[in-house]
């Protein structure tokens, strides 16, 4: 697989002090074996085109890069791209990285797959390549997540796939993870654990961001085709963070791409109802892994709080927390309610109706476009689509909208 | 402060198995905590592990779980912890091993943590979530004086069952089942398989057996196969459903009877 950012993890499966293998000693033997599998065959040819077929032929990559002519009319500054990851198979990113680990579960001799949800968007691209492949699929997904987010759990249903409601702490997406972390730990002979994002134990985060990398590696052509030159800035949501080391990946050696991960201010910064991970957390050790996290006083960890249920989860990747340090990426954060503005503004500018987690990087132009100039570039990853938040946008700006 | 292994060997010794018991500290408050702690202690409990509360207990099935979240509701800490300890102490000189998961310890500061710990006389340390691979990074020079229980499990390679049992001092935690604590109802043939298998690769170490025991024939099948065993989700359970102090020590000491061979 391409990848310009060769520099880590470390053969430890550290990014600097993060990262690492902060499990249950049960699941050592099955991160070991994956581990040694992928290093075995993600130079191999046969997996290689094996896997480029699935994204060209299903998953319909590449994705386009879009100029964005009236945002970009809007603000008057720089000109405004969009990567569409919302028109992959499935609506969003989230499909890139199932479609690799699928091919890596066949691999192993695994027939039983688990995944963990909060948007559901990673639930349902799981869902689909078991279904694809004729592998049994249990997804976890915490109660709160099945409410808002009803839609995607039909789906995953209607895929074949058993849904398992988790009602443990938040009930959000880190108990759900916690439920599949326990199933695998159960089940490890059968069964493969599918991250959804670039987080949990090594080798995880570097699988998740080696099948994301395709984002950044497809962007940069397009850029350097339609602009014969690198963008200034590039803004992406983070959660855990696969869409955002997804693009960033490619970038990272070209110091003058500003890289700018939104993450979620929830109700603000100066209540306890958000998740902006990397802007008030600190580091710890969560689900398999060093990074920077939301915990009390105690080092118990907090209950976060985000609209967009895929952001909703109080750590990071390990390489966030690494980019965060060396001051390589910058991370900001955005509002529940600025990021709903933000759904209606690309929609009604684009057409364009971006995932509420996608439209944290949109509200974040507000912010940086009047400090851009006429000629910069200014590329934003549209994670995903936004059908799957109807209900809840009907439910907080129905008013606004009819 | 007492040297595990060598009381291990001494209940040996006397023709009996080691009983410990783990109990959720602050669980259900501070008070019946202390209370259930002492009754096992003095109904034949051998050690007692006393589990720091955590959020997000990976390892540990429902029982354990909702134990925790109890604790916590309770707004159980660190320094609650270290003075329920330090009552045990005075009540009793069987060993205390602490058992927790790495983010607590590691937020309380961990020279603070194992200072006191020291003081509060704990003899040992299990940390589910820090195996082999993150020994070095976590255990800094600061935790020395405090022995380090890690675990083996039925995936992990014999090479690496004896690196662990390099590692460990006192005694191999070792997991009966891949899975998370909590009653079993059977044990198959592979099970027994692995225990033999573990149990023959622990040399520098003594071998407890946990996880999914929850009755006196459940001791008397893993017996041979180890140097004692390990209770906790079944007297957990005990607690929720009865809380009188006699349906505790009677179960304690019909596992105690059993341990004797």
């Amino acid at each position: 697989m391409k990848n310009n950012n060769n520099y880590f993890p470390d053969a430890s499966g550290k990014y600097g002090i993060y990262g690492g293998k902060y499990v249950p000693e049960t699941l050592i033997a099955a991160l070991d074996e994956l581990e040694k599998l992928y290093f075995a065959i993600k130079t191999e040819k046969s997996f290689l085109s094996e896997l480029e077929s699935l994204q060209k032929e299903y998953n319909g990559r590449p994705t386009p890069l879009t100029f964005a002519k009236r945002l970009t009319d809007y603000f008057s500054k720089a000109k405004i791209y969009l990567k569409r990851e919302d028109l992959c198979h499935t609506g969003a990113h989230k499909l890139n990285n199932a479609l690799g680990q699928i091919l890596l579960a066949k691999k192993l001799g695994k027939n039983r797959i688990i995944a963990e949800t909060g948007a559901g968007q990673h639930g349902v691209a799981t869902a689909t390549v078991c279904a694809k492949f004729g592998l049994q699929c249990v997804v976890y997904m915490g109660e709160v997540d099945i409410e808002r987010q009803k839609l995607n759990v039909f789906r995953m249903k209607m895929l074949g796939a058993e849904v398992i409601p988790v009602s443990s702490g938040s009930k959000t997406l880190k108990d759900a993870t916690n439920e599949a972390i326990r199933d695998w730990v159960t089940n490890v002979a059968d069964t493969h654990y599918i991250i959804g994002s670039v987080v949990g134990p090594h080798p995880y985060p570097m699988i998740v961001r080696d099948f994301q990398s395709v984002i950044g590696i497809e962007t940069k052509e397009q850029i350097l085709d339609m602009e014969n030159r690198l963008p200034h800035y590039i803004v992406a949501c983070v959660g855990g963070g696969s869409n955002a080391m997804g693009i960033f990946s490619s970038f990272l050696e070209n110091e003058n791409v500003n890289l700018i991960g939104v993450e979620a201010a929830g109700y603000g910064l100066d209540t306890d109802k958000h998740c902006a991970t990397l802007t008030l957390g600190e580091p710890g050790i969560f689900q398999g892994m060093k990074t920077y996290l939301l915990q009390n006083k105690d080092g118990q960890i907090s209950e976060v709080h985000s609209i967009s249920a895929g952001l909703d989860y109080p750590g990071v990747g390990p390489e966030h927390s690494l980019l965060k340090d060396i001051a390589r990426v910058k991370y900001e954060s955005i509002t529940d309610n600025e990021a709903l503005d933000a759904t209606l503004f690309l929609s009604k500018h684009e057409g364009i109706l971006p995932a509420l987690e996608s439209a944290h990087a949109v509200a974040y132009l507000h912010k940086l476009m009047p400090t851009t100039n006429k000629d910069e570039i200014v590329i934003v990853n549209i994670s995903g689509r936004g059908d799957k938040d109807l209900n809840t946008i009907i439910n907080q700006i129905g008013d606004k909208i009819l | 402060m007492r040297n595990i292994r060598d009381y291990i060997q001494s209940i040996n010794n006397n023709g009996k198995k080691v009983l410990s018991i783990f109990l959720t500290a602050g669980f259900p408050t501070k008070e019946i905590f202390l209370d259930t702690a002492k009754s096992v202690l003095d109904n034949g409990a051998d050690m007692l592990e006393i589990g720091i509360p955590f959020s997000d207990p990976l390892a540990d099935g429902k029982v354990i779980q909702a134990s925790s979240q109890i604790a916590l509701e309770q707004g159980i800490n660190l320094d609650d912890v270290f003075e329920l300890c330090n009552e045990l102490k005075n009540h009793s000189d069987k060993p205390l091993i602490l058992m927790g998961y790495a983010n607590p310890i590691l937020k309380y500061d961990t020279k603070n943590f194992c200072k006191q710990a020291i003081s509060s006389g704990i003899s040992g340390l299990i940390i589910p979530d820090i195996p082999l691979e993150e020994y070095d990074s976590f255990f800094t020079d600061e935790f020395l004086p405090l022995q380090k229980i890690l675990l083996t499990t039925p995936t992990s390679l014999d090479e690496r069952i004896k690196k662990i049992d390099e590692l460990s001092e006192g005694f191999v935690y070792c997991v009966s089942v891949t899975g998370t604590t909590g009653v079993k109802n059977t044990f198959d043939e592979n099970v027994i398989d692995n225990l033999k298998r573990t149990y023959s690769l622990v040399s520098k170490n003594k071998m407890l057996i946990g996880f999914g025991i929850s009755k006196p024939e459940d001791v008397k099948t893993f017996s041979p196969y180890c140097d004692g065993v390990i209770v906790g989700s079944a007297v957990i359970k005990i607690i929720n459903e009865s809380n009188t102090f006699n349906s505790i020590a009677g179960f304690i000491k019909s596992l105690s009877v059993a341990t004797i061979q």
